[in-house]
């Protein structure tokens, strides 16, 4: 059996599943957010009655991140509506963006979009909250009501995004019905060259199967160059799993699995117990690709969708407004270092916005210091504008006031992972996805840049 | 439910993603609120491009559509697992959607609500029909009939029963896999 059909054969308690077999699984974590929590919340009570309690508490985990710094009142009070719920149910993993669990969600705009509006609970983006507070383990089974829910494969379990109905299924009754996919191996050899991120590694892909390539399928990833890879770069390319249409990505456990994932379940007390599941000798693949990793280029992925694909080398002459580093694949510490290495002593030609995907990546950017300045102060200093409110901020547009959202018309180079029309606020503008060095080697110039010309 | 539906169709093209169908901006209603999820059948398709689709799925003003069968191209309902998706379409009036291929959680959110028939066509119908044919679609015999052709569909198979009870809920607790509600 394949990865998946292993954690999905252990979840439903067979002992073989193949492709196609519909199956019970029980649950480890159901993760929902201020987008959608409210409407999934709302089902379970219309379906399971006023007063009906989750089915574990200990599993379900409340992350809002998406519409949280806005005025827009209803975004607000969607924030209350899972603090609510939060304290009914006494669920114990809840990162609220305010202290008080009395209290009301308010914005105050008049403070400005830069300086931090959280207390001590809030964590920022949902994906990259849940392996840091210690909910990722390696042969479990996570659901979340967000596509992006499958970067989780990077800690070799299974995971995917569902929508508010299926998700208030699971509150009330901790399993859901699936369907076995089938998997596509991608098998990576060598290493990336200098330049190269693995952003680029994924973008290729993509290119490669097309944007519904992986429909219905899980992109199971394997060989040496993974094992290269960081837990990092693990999750910017588990994360793209859904930008091909695939059902979840998957990656085989490792020391480096082990060793950081055992880091944080201790760090923050949850469930330390887990069972990875192995790579089997005998697998069958819808579809079987080695990729030579020391052969990719920086990649881009043009407007209007996630495939289409092209080298940052033959896209000079595209003029850019914009850019913008953020996001769950994007807003992660190391994305944002290899970022700053580009800009580092240099200025910024167009407007650039930097958005940290975790309260954490904002602390370790302001700790990380190169010849006495910290990165943060680097990164300000080249004219990034960098806000403190970690969150998902223009990753999806969102409210009108939302930070980097764009209102008109233009063009974006960003290093978060979608990028269909109107993705990022105005239906007429355009975005191009890259990796962060990318972004910043484009942010100098102000077209769209190969980073080798900046990077050793 | 009858079994036939004879309506006007909506015909867009390939990789209409949850951003098209429901632009992000409207996330903050919330689709088991009632008025809320009127308001989100009022926005189902506003995040079009003008200039590629000139008329309205839902004219602005009102909240449900003229349109209850909506045509499509390869991957309809990427991205997003926004369940506010399909339920936009169902919530203007929208019965069904033909498309020649469905993103995986789009398709699997119409089921779970039973707000919609995820059609998948053989043929690549939005190349051959335009928005304001009139069409009509054979439950019974998963046949597109329009402009005097008769399409097949695939069966929906499993999930027909499914959607036919109004979702996953009901469903279950029509064969027994959820107690029925007190
Ligand atoms: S950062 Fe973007 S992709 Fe990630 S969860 Fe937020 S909106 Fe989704």
């Amino acid at each position: 059996m394949t990865l998946t059909e292993k954690i999905l054969a252990r979840a439903s308690g067979k002992a073989h599943v193949a492709p196609g077999d519909n199956v019970w699984v029980n649950v480890d974590i159901l993760m929902t957010h201020d987008v959608c929590g409210p409407g999934t919340i709302g089902v379970f009570k219309r379906e399971f009655g006023k007063t009906a309690k989750v089915w574990d508490k200990s599993k379900v985990v409340i992350i809002p991140d998406h519409y949280i710094f806005t005025a827009d009142s209803m975004s607000n009070r969607n924030v209350d509506i899972l603090r609510d719920f939060v304290n009914e149910q006494e669920l114990p993993y809840f990162y609220d963006v305010i202290d008080d669990p009395n209290g009301h969600w308010h914005f105050d705009a008049s403070r400005g979009q830069l300086k931090k509006q959280y207390g001590s609970h809030f964590t920022g983006v949902c994906h990259t909250t849940l392996p840091w507070k210690g909910h990722t383990r390696p042969g479990e089974i996570l659901f979340g009501t967000d596509s992006h829910t499958c970067m989780a494969g990077a800690f070799n379990q299974f995971a995917t995004g569902i929508g508010n109905t299926d998700a208030g299924f699971i509150l009330g009754t901790g399993k859901l019905l699936i369907k076995v996919p089938e998997t596509m191996r991608f098998y990576l050899e060598g290493e990336m060259s200098p330049g190269v991120m693995a952003k680029d590694v994924i973008l290729h892909v993509i290119g490669d199967i097309g944007f519904d390539g992986a429909t219905y399928r899980a992109m199971q990833w394997e060989g040496l160059g993974v094992h290269t890879m960081s837990m990092d770069d693990r999750m910017t390319i588990a994360n793209m799993a859904i930008e091909a249409g695939g059902k979840n990505g998957i990656f085989p456990y490792d020391e480096k699995t082990g060793d950081y994932v055992r880091d944080r379940v201790r760090e923050n007390g949850t469930k330390s117990e887990f069972e990875p599941v192995e790579v089997d000798a005998e697998q069958s693949f819808i579809y079987d690709k080695t990729f030579d990793l020391s052969k990719l280029e920086p990649t881009v992925a043009m407007h209007p969708d996630p495939g289409n694909r092209e080298l940052a080398k033959n896209l000079g002459d595209v003029k850019l407004d914009r850019a913008y580093i953020g996001s769950c694949t994007g807003g992660k510490t190391s994305d944002f270092l290899a970022f700053a290495e580009v800009i580092r002593g240099k200025s910024v030609k167009i407007d650039t916005f930097g958005v940290p995907a975790t309260t954490k990546v904002v602390a370790e950017l302001k700790e990380t210091q190169w010849d006495g300045k910290s990165v943060w102060d680097i990164l300000e200093g080249a004219g990034v504008r960098m806000t403190e409110n970690a969150s998902c901020a223009a990753c999806l547009g969102g409210p009108v006031d939302t930070f980097g959202r764009m209102n008109t018309p233009m063009n974006c180079i960003s290093a978060t992972n979608r990028n269909f029309p109107g993705r990022m606020g105005h239906k007429e503008s355009r975005v191009f996805l890259a990796s962060p060095y990318t972004v910043a080697a484009s942010a100098l110039t102000g077209h769209i840049t190969d980073p080798r010309e900046f990077v050793s | 439910m009858s079994h036939t539906l004879t309506s006007k169709v909506f015909v867009v093209h390939d990789n209409i993603d949850t951003d098209q169908i429901i632009p992000a901006q409207y996330l903050t209603l919330v689709p088991t609120i009632s008025e809320e999820y009127e308001k989100l059948g009022s926005y189902a398709l506003i995040g079009l491009p003008d200039d590629k689709y000139p008329v309205d799925l839902v004219e602005p003003g009102r909240t449900k559509t003229d349109y209850q069968i909506v045509i499509a191209g390869r991957n309809f309902g990427c991205g997003s697992s926004r369940e506010h998706a399909p339920i936009a379409l169902g919530a203007a009036g929208v019965q069904a959607v033909v498309a020649e291929s469905f993103a995986r959680i789009f398709f699997r959110n119409c089921v779970a609500t039973g707000e919609l028939y995820p059609y998948d066509s053989n043929e690549r119908l939005c190349d051959i029909v335009k928005t304001g044919d009139e069409a009509t679609l054979d439950f019974d015999h998963d046949t597109l009939t329009v402009n005097g052709q008769t399409y097949p569909l695939k069966p929906l198979g499993e999930v027909r029963p499914v959607i036919d009870a109004g979702g996953i809920f009901n469903y279950a607790r029509k064969s027994g896999m959820i107690p029925a509600q007190s």
